[in-house]
């Protein structure tokens, strides 16, 4: 048997003296310790001798934005070893490998773990406890549907919950998409809207640009080739977009291609950077609105804005375009010359306070956007999870606007880029009987304050108020405890069983999250499972067709959700009505060939599995984002109120009037720098000095291959944090530290580095929650540091505004 | 003989370190044994200014580091049993694990780190070129894993008359010491060799 097997599972001990070595990673250990999956089942042998060597297409199905092709090599049926892509021409950009990173590179000790579920388990202790019998199938399945049956009858099935859960990202016939099928025949769920990665950026811009597609997205990253600028703010794909085949490599190439003089605007020097900008403007987080701002006053000063295109298509620059609703003097120009309602003059020397940057940089950054044509200026999304995320991604966009930088060729709106999608199909999963949703970020609140919650306070959609609090919770591939801000509160709160009474959690691996399920359900891994997707959200202008095809057999007792939920429909009386007559291959064929009539080009589907991916790309048109609506601004009115880019938004007049906010929040018509609480101006800061931001570890997937010893030696989980910062606490590179605040306490490395700007620490996030006897978190997980309190108008997620304190252990 | 090397384009590489585990899974290499390594390289000062904003020069950079194989190397030259040795017909430089001792001479001797202890073959291993791969008309696993297409291999004197021939970049050593057939393209902020106003960022990783 191959050495790595035997690493992973015949010798469990020593891969676990390596993760406590890791110190951050001494969770790990501790969680394991405690539960039956100490003992290690051994890899089904039973072929050993015969030698058959076998290589299947399949793909990384995580969270990262890109997905990635991989051929798995295996020997009696084990998997040996993982390539990628070796389809296509690398010398036709479009055409190109998509070739995986360190992540699926390293996918085979994800399915030989020993943290791997390998049969349904219920809870036998208190819940959290992590402790657990193994019970049959069929015993799990009856209590499930008897869970399901006595929510909807007591409380009704605006009871019950789906939690988020992007752990599997890209099924399209099974997973998440089985899950919600069936429940949707059972009588629905409650819904949520928004999402953890792009809650508050996707929330606001269509009060600006409208909700007409392209506008939610922007221009393709090909159109980098054709811009004189390139002005990132936080926009970090080297990190977050990892595939040798999406958008990193893309836009590398149109950096390339042109040699577009490059200005990237971020905390720490990532590793987009190294050398390929021109320049790194380090900032202050949640800071960028008053950088955008102190621009905007030189743009205007220095007679560098655009005024034709101001005038024509948008709404509110100045006193010509102001709505009759607005008050006096409440357009932008007034805002940022010191005449609107707060008195004050928004200049560069004003932002370099507040940012950090240096006024004749700022000067210098003005003049360059103003005279740049065309210039391509984006936004990433981590700038967005701050407690002014809504306003500072509004604000952002303001520099293409106020430059008449939109709709021409090398330009963008100040967006996140936009990728192209192959359609593949789904398994339809019908609508839910419950309409009334939730922000994904408040799940918690409707658990112990329900009966508060109203659309006007807790931006509840399609009801007032709720007629139920969560009493069931489903978690399919999701990491809630984790992976939620305020990890300590969430588990307290999970704790108490008289609130939500039954946990149910699939998944492959005992994760932090499945500590606190009352039932526990095996899901196999994508490489037990038949499936065809798509390229995932990041894929630049390549869209993609992927063949999945079984490498190994399903192992220990896992079975997919489609398989479950099938016999779950029994339980209802509803298989029949459920499967359609149809095995889970048998969807997948029917659902080809349908995809196969729309598009003639595509391969069988036994050509698609013995060849691999189907490769296409984007069309030429339709790259350059409001595109349309610059050509002919009537005929392609956004989806606005006025139909204009809208500076000034009526929309948000009216919810700042209507809606209730907690003391301190605002919500304002006019994009505009607010300064929050645990801001590094919160008076908060004489006691917890340190901003601390996350980010997109190399290491893992959100915290999805946290438990792959590998990548814990690669990447190391250490909290960055300034040589000067560091010297002032005697903290050395390497050492172990305490991280705290008020809402708890985390363990970790110090990487002592001068790739971060001074005051702000970054810890990559994801990494297992894992509290000792006394609420001390010892794996490193950001969110026992983060913050439950919601934004003002997207009710979204501020995990990267914290104020916190480090000291050496 | 022709010798074969690697080109390694640090103006390409973001450091993301698929060809280090996609040779661990290929080799199926434990934790604690690295054939491939990527070196964070970097420095740079922060200055606080009278208004409160800061003035910095920082950099970095990473170098991926397998074996160089290279003309002259110190590893074949402290080996005792002659188990390290350099192939004829390609210059790949190889460990006959039937003869190697584990003695470790050969890892203290390499200025790279590329000879890499066995805790559980109690002897060295060490990156090869992927000669079984290149017998199959393959490229090494690292070079056809890399997402930016930042690695290459090949006979080095086609890559140095591609490429030209840096090798003297930090935080790699001079190499005169061991002539290594490697070729790294350099980037904005590359340092030369014996740099100190950087350092390896990343020690625990490499």
């Amino acid at each position: 048997m191959k050495s790595w097997i035997e690493n992973t599972l015949i010798s469990p001990l020593k891969r676990r003296s390596f993760m406590k070595w890791g110190s951050a990673m001494g969770g790990a250990a501790a969680i394991a310790g405690s539960l039956p999956l100490k003992s290690v089942a051994k890899v089904n042998v039973e072929q050993a001798n015969e030698n058959v060597t076998k290589t299947t297409w399949s793909a990384c199905l995580v969270n990262c934005g890109s997905r990635c092709a991989l051929r798995l090599h295996t020997r009696d049926g084990v998997i040996t070893s993982v390539e990628t892509d070796n389809t296509g021409d690398e010398n036709t950009f479009g055409l190109h490998q998509i070739r995986a990173c360190l992540r699926g590179r390293s996918i085979k000790h994800r399915v030989y773990n020993p943290d791997r579920l390998k049969y349904p388990m219920k809870r036998v202790g208190k819940r959290g406890e992590g402790r657990f019998e193994r019970i049959s199938w069929d015993e799990a399945l009856d209590l499930m549907a008897d869970q399901l049956k006595d929510k909807a009858k007591r409380f009704g099935n605006d009871s019950i919950f789906c939690s988020y859960g992007s752990g599997t990202t890209g099924y399209r016939t099974d997973g998440r998409n089985a899950l919600r099928r069936l429940l949707n025949m059972t009588g629905g769920y409650l819904n949520y809207y928004g999402n953890y990665s792009w809650g508050q950026i996707q929330f606001a811009l269509p009060y600006t640009y409208g909700s007409k597609k392209p506008s939610a997205f922007g221009s393709y990253t090909t159109e980098i080739e054709n811009s004189n600028l390139l002005v990132m703010f936080g926009y970090n794909p080297a990190e977050t977009r990892m595939s040798g085949g999406g958008e990193i490599y893309e836009h590398m190439h149109a950096m390339k291609k042109r040699s577009v003089r490059t200005i990237i605007i971020e905390p720490r020097y990532t590793d987009t950077m190294l050398g390929k900008e021109d320049e790194w403007i380090p900032i202050r987080p949640g800071t960028d609105a008053a950088l955008v701002e102190g621009i905007a006053h030189v743009l205007i000063s220095e007679n560098l804005v655009d005024q034709a295109f101001l005038d024509k298509y948008c709404q509110g620059f100045d006193e010509k375009s102001l709505p009759a609703s607005a008050p006096k003097n409440g357009h932008y120009k007034a805002h940022i010359m010191g005449q609107g309602p707060d008195g004050v003059e928004k200049t560069p020397e004003w932002a370099a306070k507040i940012t950090g940057i240096p006024v004749k940089r700022i000067i210098k950054l003005a003049r360059e956007i103003g005279n740049a044509k065309p210039a391509y200026i984006v936004q990433g999304t981590g700038i967005q999870r701050q407690a002014n995320g809504e306003q500072t991604a509004r604000s952002i966009v303001m520099l293409p606007i106020l430059t008449g930088n939109i709709g021409l060729p090398g330009t963008h709106t100040g967006d996140m880029p936009a990728n192209y999608n192959y359609p593949v199909p789904r398994l339809p999963t019908g609508a839910n009987p419950v309409k009334a949703s939730i922000p994904f970020f408040k799940w918690t609140d409707a658990i112990i304050r329900a009966d508060e919650m109203t659309d006007k306070t807790d931006g509840l959609r399609n009801c007032e108020s709720l007629n139920n609090a969560i009493k069931m919770i489903i978690c399919y591939s999701g990491n809630f405890v984790n992976q939620h801000a305020q990890s300590n509160r969430t588990a307290e709160i999970l704790k108490d069983e008289s609130l939500v009474e039954f946990i149910t959690v699939i998944d492959n691996h005992m994760t932090p999250s499945a500590r606190y399920a009352d039932l526990l359900l095996p899901d196999v891994t994508y490489f037990e499972n038949t499936e065809v997707t798509s390229n995932g959200y990041a894929s630049g202008s390549q869209g993609v067709v992927f063949p999945m095809v079984p490498a190994i057999k399903p192992m220990y007792e896992c079975r997919s959700a489609y398989d479950f939920c099938s016999s779950l429909a029994e339980r209802f009386g509803i298989r029949e009505k459920y499967t359609e007559g149809r095995t889970h291959e048998e969807w997948v064929e029917y659902l080809y060939a349908g995809a196969m009539a729309k598009d003639p080009q595509l391969p069988s589907l036994k050509d698609l599995q013995k060849n691999g991916p189907y490769k296409t790309i984007a069309p030429e048109e339709g790259r350059i984002a409001l595109e349309d609506f610059r050509n002919d601004p009537e005929t392609h009115a956004l989806g606005t109120p006025s139909g204009k880019i809208e500076i000034y938004s009526t929309r948000l007049e009216q919810i700042a009037r209507e809606w209730t906010l907690p003391e301190g929040d605002v919500i304002t018509p006019l994009p505009q720098y607010v300064t929050t609480w645990e801001s590094h101006l919160d008076p908060l800061t004489e006691k917890f000095p340190l901003q601390l931001i996350g980010f997109h570890t190399k290491g893992r997937v959100h915290s999805t291959y946290h438990n792959i010893p590998e990548l814990r030696e690669a990447v190391i989980d250490g909290v960055w944090i300034n040589p000067r910062d560091a010297e002032a606490r005697g903290i050395k590179n390497g050492d172990s530290v305490r991280i705290w605040n008020d809402r708890g306490e985390t363990r970790v490395l110090a990487k002592v580095t001068p790739r971060i700007i001074p005051g702000v620490m970054a810890l990559g996030e994801g990494a297992w929650y894992t509290p000792d006897r006394k609420g001390v978190d010892q794996g490193g997980c950001i969110n026992t540091l983060t913050s439950h309190r919601n934004t003002p108008l997207s009710k979204g997620n501020p995990q990267h505004t914290n104020l916190v304190e480090i000291a050496k252990v | 003989m022709t010798q074969l090397g690697f080109y390694v384009d640090t103006s390409k590489c973001t450091g993301c370190k698929t060809c280090q585990l996609s040779c661990k899974d290929d080799n199926q290499l434990p934790v604690g044994v690295n054939w491939r390594r990527v070196y964070e390289y970097g420095g740079g000062n922060w200055e606080e200014n009278n208004d409160g904003t800061f003035s910095q020069d920082v950099f970095t950079y990473y170098a991926s580091i397998s074996c160089n194989h290279c003309a002259r190397p110190a590893c074949t030259k402290a080996c005792p049993t002659g188990a390290m040795h350099k192939r004829p017909e390609d210059g790949l430089v190889l460990v006959d694990e039937s003869v190697c001792v584990g003695c470790r001479y050969c890892e203290m001797a390499c200025p790279y780190g590329a000879p890499q202890y066995s805790e559980e073959k109690k002897h060295m291993t060490k990156c090869d070129g992927c000669y079984d791969r290149l017998a199959q008309g393959l490229g090494p696993i690292c070079v056809e894993s890399c997402p930016l297409r930042a690695l290459e291999f090949g006979p080095i004197e086609e890559l140095r008359a591609k490429y030209g021939d840096r090798a003297n970049v930090a935080p790699l050593p001079d190499p005169t010491l061991t002539h290594p057939s490697v070729v790294i393209g350099t980037c904005r902020h590359s340092r030369p060799s014996g740099d100190t106003t950087g350092a390896i960022l990343n020690p625990t990783e490499v």
